[in-house]
């Protein structure tokens, strides 16, 4: 029996999992996805939020100043990009001047460090590229960018280290009360712990549901996004909102942490938890909204979009407690925007409210420091050209567009979790982002991934799953 | 640091074909950088047959028209380094490259021809709604996957875009036994050679169905299936014309993109037209002594042209190693692309320092039938030539002389155009 199960992978899953391994507990993640970072982790706007948005007072607005400032720190022990860029709320209209001011007082209420709200000429002074009719913004110096799966993927990294298991593509299908504890149904078998912890994303109220008689609805609200070159990435230099309407946060348009810019999300409430598909109208509103409030936009330098699906819990609240009447059950769900910036201290919460149940000793051997995938790009020339001298791999590039050599490649496959898909190459190396969008690299990356991992080249996927790259040898067929 | 008189970078058909130019007009110290584990870029994976009429007289495969070149680098001595990026060249001409034996290095070069070729552009520049599968291929990665690592990338294809690589991966994956149900294309005309609409498509019954786009993409994993819809004239799609098609396989041959982000790095003119560099007659660029040719200039459709382009390149370079001589020295004339032509190579033109015969070569923005190409000498026609018809897909040119140019000593604007007969 474990002492703690948590269902899923992503980011708050991870983050738990990862303060959790500071106990001496037999802990295990459940993921129905192949790798980690596969639900809405994957696809948000990698934005580390400053915290007045949230509601002053409500659990959100807590954990997200937490995290945000917490960021920093876990950043650096952690090894994975974030940067405070900061985050321009732009009010395009005198009479929307009152409630640019509200936010300002909120974001003071909750804690933000540092708010205040710029003029006209300062904000162009800031940013030049800001729509002609901003009569004011409101400024936080402590918004930032992350890299999102740099985060959840070190999280995980770091918690297998520290000696938590991971399953993947196992799916739970049923959870019911055992002596001491709960029994887990999965695709893969049964499981029994003392403890679960349900960080299942858009799927966690269907968790939750299983336990509880006090039921939770999670609505997965779907955002599309448009991600451009990195030609494009300079166009603003912070994070630009608009003032914030009923469907939360608006379109934002703002750089990512790899250079890129990225315009997005829209909200639409779906039915299907699996409805990552983005449509024309999502697009369209993208591209529109995002430039009401950036002038300029070069829109012939999209190179890919995507859609991702909030976790919308009906009051608009992160649920993270012990469930009632289901001992040892502790839901974290809820976990919507502002989630990702929110993770540290939600890692810090979910792991507090287990060792209230637990009682485990802290682990003495606990590690809590992780290095990442060494990017070249951080070297000097002479130290790039020792690195290749030591490692071969390190002077073959593969992905052209992002400069991604063999050895990142081989680096992010034989790691701890590491990489089994072209996806999950791409998520922990950036082979493939590029403005290609793997055209010159997947077949390279296929066979990598086939001599690395040992499998036939018809074998290797694109996420796990069916979704093999090759489906056969030539003429097989005939 | 190694020194070069010219570094070429590319070893495909325009950097090989350079390569022998210059060497033949007399530069001994001659690299050719290349980030492939062989010479030849794109033509090793086009295996069809159709290259060299103009070259050669003769058809050959791609990998056979790259080994005419490859056998005269070699015989004329001529050095390569294979598996090297180049990542990043400065503006006075230090290239620093990589491989696995020689770590990161730089080379000083006196000459520098750009032959890096182009990309594809992929389906997240069409911005196309739906799900993100596996089965979504641009056709030159489908083409390496079958014709270089012999793997089946679907069975059941839908393509989109009429570009040459689409329709000849139309034939291509209906040899290896999967069945490509049609070619969808967004503009009223194709993007292609009509010989290849005609030996690709037409021969094996396969439809090509012009103002369509696709409009969904399904599938969670592999792909399942997409939908296609008829397009305004504004390429808006139009409710009520979605067909929807089967498929685990989309094919991407929807255009071509120079791949210019060394050139951007070193301060090289792009034009906005053909996101390549701005030329002068002697193919430099806006830095004195950088060169560029083949698809990394402008896209070709036909390789013929592009050796015939970087013989033209390599031996300017040559000439420049060995005169040193400045382009801004002499008459410059200023090319004007209007009325349908939409772009021309070279831009300017010195006239002093032009070759007796120069091709310049351009594109047009759509169908004509009976029309003219006519080039103006400010306001004086020189050229009027009948054309049956001309299209996007395929590259024109016209021819001028030095001796013709050469009596006008005050010509400022050469004029190409389309007009109506």
């Amino acid at each position: 029996m474990y002492d703690v199960i948590i269902i899923g992978a992503g980011v708050s899953g991870c983050a738990s999992a990862r303060e959790i391994s500071r106990y001496k507990v037999n802990a295990c993640v459940l993921e129905k996805a192949e790798d980690v970072c596969c639900g809405t982790s994957k696809a948000n706007s990698a934005i580390v939020h400053a915290g007045y948005d949230a509601a002053s007072g409500s659990l959100m607005a807590k954990l997200n100043v937490q995290g945000n400032e917490m960021m920093e720190q876990l950043s650096k022990d952690l090894d994975f990009e974030f940067k405070r860029n900061g985050s321009l709320v732009v009010c395009r209209s005198e009479e929307d001047m009152p409630n640019l001011q509200a936010l300002y007082e909120r974001g003071v209420t909750n804690g933000v460090k540092e708010l205040r709200i710029l003029n006209k000429e300062e904000l162009k002074e800031l940013e030049p590229n800001i729509a002609d009719d901003a009569v004011a913004a409101l400024y936080a110096p402590t918004g930032g960018i992350v890299c999102p799966f740099g985060m959840n993927i070190a999280l995980a990294e770091n918690a297998y280290t520290n000696g938590v298991e991971f399953k993947f593509n196992t799916e739970v299908t049923g959870i019911h009360k055992i002596d001491g504890g709960w029994a887990i149904e999965t695709n893969q078998g049964k499981y029994e712990t003392k403890c679960v912890v349900n960080a299942a994303g858009v799927h966690a109220d269907l968790i939750h549901n299983m336990v509880s008689d006090k039921k939770i609805t999670i609505t997965p609200r779907r955002g599309d996004y448009c991600l451009l070159d990195k030609t494009a990435g300079n166009h603003v230099s912070r994070t630009i909102f608009a003032l914030p309407g009923k469907y939360g946060k608006g379109i934002l348009v703002s750089p990512t942490i790899h250079g890129n810019l990225i315009l997005g999300p829209t909200a639409i409430d779906i039915e299907n938890k699996e409805g990552t598909n983005t449509t024309r109208e999502g697009l369209d509103e993208v591209l529109q909204k995002a430039g009401e409030n950036v002038k300029n936009l070069p829109m012939r330098s999209v190179i890919t979009s995507f859609a991702g699906l909030r976790a919308h819990e009906t009051n608009h609240e992160f649920i993270i407690e012990e469930v009632e009447g289901a001992e040892g059950f502790v839901d974290c769900a809820g976990i919507e925007s502002p989630g990702l910036s929110s993770c540290p201290a939600i890692g810090v919460m979910v792991a507090d409210i287990v060792k209230g149940i637990l009682n485990p000793e802290e682990n003495p051997e606990f590690v809590g420091t992780r290095k990442g995938i060494l990017d070249p790009d951080t070297l000097t020339k002479e130290e790039r050209d020792q690195l290749i001298r030591e490692n071969p791999a390190y002077g073959t590039i593969i992905c052209r567009c992002e400069m991604i050599t063999e050895g990142e490649i081989i680096d992010a496959i034989r790691r701890p979790l590491g990489a089994k898909s072209l996806d999950g190459v791409k998520r922990r190396t950036r082979a493939g982002m590029g403005r290609c969008q793997s055209g010159f690299c997947s077949p390279r990356v296929m066979e990598i991934l086939a001599r690395e991992c040992k499998m036939d080249m018809k074998e290797v996927t694109k996420s796990g799953g069916k979704s093999a790259i090759a489906v056969g040898t030539n003429k097989d067929s005939i | 640091m190694n020194a070069y008189d010219i570094v070429i970078i590319g070893g495909g058909p325009a950097g090989l074909a350079a390569a022998v130019s210059a060497k033949k007009n007399g530069i001994e110290s001659i690299l050719i950088l290349e980030r492939d584990k062989e010479l030849g870029g794109i033509l090793n994976q086009c295996i069809h047959n159709g290259f060299g009429l103009h070259t050669f007289k003769e058809e050959l495969t791609g990998p056979e028209y790259a080994g005419r070149f490859i056998e005269q680098v070699k015989e004329l001595d001529i050095e390569y380094k294979l598996n090297t990026m180049v990542m990043d060249i400065s503006h006075d001409k230090v290239v620093t490259a990589m491989n696995r034996t020689d770590g990161m290095f730089e080379i000083q070069a006196k000459a520098i021809i750009l032959a890096m070729g182009c990309r594809e552009r992929s389906r997240g520049a069409l911005n196309i709604p739906g799900y993100r599968p596996a089965g979504i291929f641009s056709a030159g990665t489908a083409q390496r996957l079958v014709n270089m690592e012999g793997y089946m990338p679907g069975r059941k294809v839908v393509i989109l875009g009429s570009g040459d690589i689409g329709l000849i991966m139309a034939r291509r994956m209906t040899f290896e036994g999967a069945k490509v149900q049609v070619v969808a294309e967004l503009m009223p005309y194709s993007g292609g050679l009509k010989r290849n609409i005609v030996q690709c498509l037409d021969d094996y019954g396969i439809p090509l169905k012009l103002s369509h786009t696709v409009v969904d993409i399904r599938g969670k994993e592999r792909l399942e299936g997409i939908t296609i819809a008829q397009v305004d004239g504004k390429g808006k799609p139009i409710p009520g014309t979605e067909e929807d098609y089967e498929c685990d396989t989309l094919l991407l041959s929807v255009g071509l993109i120079p791949e210019n982000e060394l050139s951007n790095g070193m301060g090289v003119d792009l034009s906005p037209v053909t996101s390549g560099p701005i030329v002068n007659e002697s193919l430099e660029t806006n830095i004195e002594g950088v060169f560029a040719c083949g698809n990394v200039l402008h896209v070709h459709d036909l390789v013929d042209f592009v050796s015939e382009e970087a013989t033209t390149a390599g031996k300017n370079a040559a000439k420049y190693v060995k005169d040193g001589v400045g382009a801004a020295e002499g008459h410059i004339v200023e090319l004007k692309a209007v009325d349908g032509v939409r772009y021309t190579v070279p831009s300017t033109i010195n006239v002093d320092r032009m070759e007796d015969i120069l091709t310049v070569r351009f594109r047009v923005g759509g169908v004509y039938k009976n029309c003219f190409v006519s080039v103006y000498l400010d306001d004086e026609r020189i050229i009027h030539k009948k054309r049956p018809v001309v299209a996007p897909g395929e590259m024109e040119d016209v021819k001028l002389k030095k001796e013709k140019l050469k009596e006008y000593p005050n010509l400022k604007t050469i004029t190409v155009k389309l007009e109506e007969a």
